[in-house]
């Protein structure tokens, strides 16, 4: 069966209207990106909760932060590029350091963007956001995820990072699938390797590892939506059990899901490991499917990294 | 629009015991802003005494207006001032700058102590304020005010001009900022670091209401304060005509002292100076 193509940021959009209808106190701002955020469809049904910031990032986290502290669920909404390149220290010092109930949602992330190419290709702000003490990270894998998620954060009493993308994914999981930030899903069981990815990179994972068990390889897939705080027990099992780990995601492998999964391994219970990423470089203009070759982020180049990384185990 | 006239002798006295503490804190600590502290006293006395409504024996009152102190690095000026004003011990002072001190180098937000946010890094505090009195209109609470004071060398920020167009696009009238106009930051005049003038017509041209005020005068501050009180459908800005150092000869308008704490012969000389009047 055909699965359905939904983007992200749409599902974040549904979530926003959820909260607009249960919490008087969730208030959205956007940085003239209204429409390609999604914020339009809060926007257009609570119109005198929608804050309109123009191009000015630093400015619009700043003001969130204020929001916060005034009692409100603020959601501050633009491109990942912006988010966390344009405001870094405002998140640092306005949200993290304050610890205040932030939520910021970066779309368009991830070299799948496409046309626009690499000033708007967001590739790093998992490492970003991930450094910042108090931030909580959250890549869903589909929209279904994404609405949970947006949902999710607004009761988190600290700040949280929505990482959404642009270009329709498949729908992998279910509206009955339970989702909490910071606990991983394990998506398919296996047990020579797990493969851990987040974002849309979870179903290209997926289409790995059944690729893999026709060749009678049995892949773990994780679904680590959450690469901070990063579900470290289920890390740490999937090292002890399957002894081989990949992961994937569509941004550097600097600092990212990549780094989070080392740093879990690498001290607690060593295995191979191989990053499938970005690696060291700025995105570029094409289509989607044409950039995500060139990138090796493809099912075909997990596959590849999993048949070397088994001779390695 | 004039609130209860305070006692201007008795503030000129609390002003000279506050600036006591400042150089007595920054001494004790060995490290600090001495300079940009002691030109905010009277600007933050008039607040807490004259012009905000504030309760330190219930810091988080929920009608309370805020105060942001967008130039973090004065909060030696502050915290003392706070601590006249009730918030938390005297002796909490001396700890400042200290391991494991609530009194941080630039101020962390507590709003048990009254530090309503953080700030150090400089640019962001208009922001916040903007979110702050934002939230209040939403909330139809508009008797709450908030107030944020800058650094003149801070409007280099480009943040600052994001912030002061939001304001006005919001007609945030229940926002007040304050410019402590000291003509000098780290690097020298702001003149020559980078200049920002002409700063009366450029917060105009934002579309501010501007008035100016000399900010060592209690009564100057307090009317520049009343008349922005009465500002209707946008913010107001005061121009505060500081001295950075103020009440130090030796101090006084020396960019010098902008991030350095009296040595112990400096502070001696400082405490006689300022005694003497």
């Amino acid at each position: 069966m055909k699965k359905k193509m939904i983007a992200t940021r749409d599902g974040f959009g549904e979530g926003l209207l959820e909260l607009g209808r249960k919490n008087k106190k969730v208030v959205v701002l956007s940085a003239d990106l209204t429409e390609s955020t999604r914020a339009c469809w809060f926007k257009d049904k609570y119109p005198g909760r929608f804050i309109s910031c123009g191009v000015a990032e630093q400015n619009m986290i700043s003001a969130a932060a204020g929001l916060a502290l005034g009692g409100k669920v603020p959601f501050a909404c633009t491109f990942g590029v912006f988010a966390a390149g344009r405001a870094w220290n405002q998140l640092s010092i306005s949200v993290c350091y304050m610890n205040l109930n932030v939520n910021i949602a970066g779309t368009h992330c991830g070299i799948s963007v496409g046309p626009d190419g690499a000033t708007h290709q967001a590739l790093e702000e998992i490492s970003l956001m991930r450094a910042l003490p108090n931030m909580t990270v959250v890549v869903p894998a589909d929209a279904l995820e994404a609405k949970k998620a947006t949902v999710e954060a607004a009761k988190i009493p600290g700040p949280v990072y929505l990482r959404l993308t642009r270009c329709a994914v498949p729908v992998i999981s279910k509206e009955s699938d339970k989702f909490e930030i910071g606990r991983a899903k394990v998506v398919k069981r296996g047990k020579d390797l797990t493969i851990i990815a987040c974002g849309n990179m979870v179903f290209e994972a997926l289409s790995a590892a059944r690729g893999l068990k026709k060749e009678d390889i049995d892949v773990r897939v994780i679904n680590m939506h959450t690469p901070k705080p990063i579900d470290k027990k289920a890390v740490i099992k999937a090292a002890r059990e399957t002894g081989a780990i990949v992961t994937c995601e569509e941004h550097t492998v600097y600092g990212g899901l990549g780094s989070a999964v080392a740093e879990i391994v690498s001290q607690n219970c060593p295995v191979p490991l191989k990053m499938i990423g970005i690696d060291n470089q700025f995105g570029q203009s094409g289509n989607n499917e044409e950039l995500m070759k060139f990138y090796k982020l493809t099912s075909e180049d997990i596959k590849l990294a999993v048949k070397r990384l088994l001779k390695k185990k | 629009m004039s609130k209860k006239r305070p006692d201007i002798k008795k503030l000129e006295d609390k002003a000279v015991e506050i600036r006591e503490d400042i150089l007595n804190m920054l001494g004790k600590a060995g490290s600090g802003h001495t300079g940009g502290s002691l030109s905010l006293v009277e600007l933050l006395l008039t607040l807490y005494f004259y012009e905000m409504r504030h309760n330190p024996e219930n810091p988080g009152w929920d009608k309370r207006d805020k105060f942001i102190l967008s130039k973090g690095h004065g909060c030696p000026a502050l915290y003392a001032v706070l601590a006249d004003a009730g918030y938390f011990p005297r002796e909490w002072l001396w700890t400042l700058r200290k391991m494991g001190s609530r009194l941080q180098g630039h101020p962390q937000k507590d709003i048990s102590m009254g530090i309503e946010a953080s700030t150090g890094s400089l640019g962001q505090g208009l922001s916040i304020a903007c979110g702050l009195a934002l939230s209040a209109m939403l909330d139809s609470n508009k008797a709450v005010r908030t107030y944020c004071l800058m650094g003149d060398g801070e409007l280099q920020e480009g943040q600052v001009w994001e912030a002061a167009m939001m304001a006005v696009h919001y007609k945030l009238d229940n926002l007040c900022a304050i410019v402590d106009w000291n003509k000098l930051q780290i690097d020298g005049w702001v003149k020559d670091v980078m200049g920002i003038e002409p700063l009366n017509k450029k917060w105009k041209a934002f579309g501010w209401e501007v008035f100016e005020a000399d900010g060592h005068n209690f009564e100057s501050i307090m009317e520049a304060f009343n008349k922005a009180r009465g500002v209707k459908g946008k913010p107001a800005i005061i121009l505060a005509r500081t001295v950075k150092g103020k009440g130090v000869s030796f101090i006084e308008n020396q960019a010098g002292w902008h991030g350095i704490a009296p040595k112990k012969d400096e502070l001696k000389r400082a405490l006689e100076e300022l005694r003497k009047g």
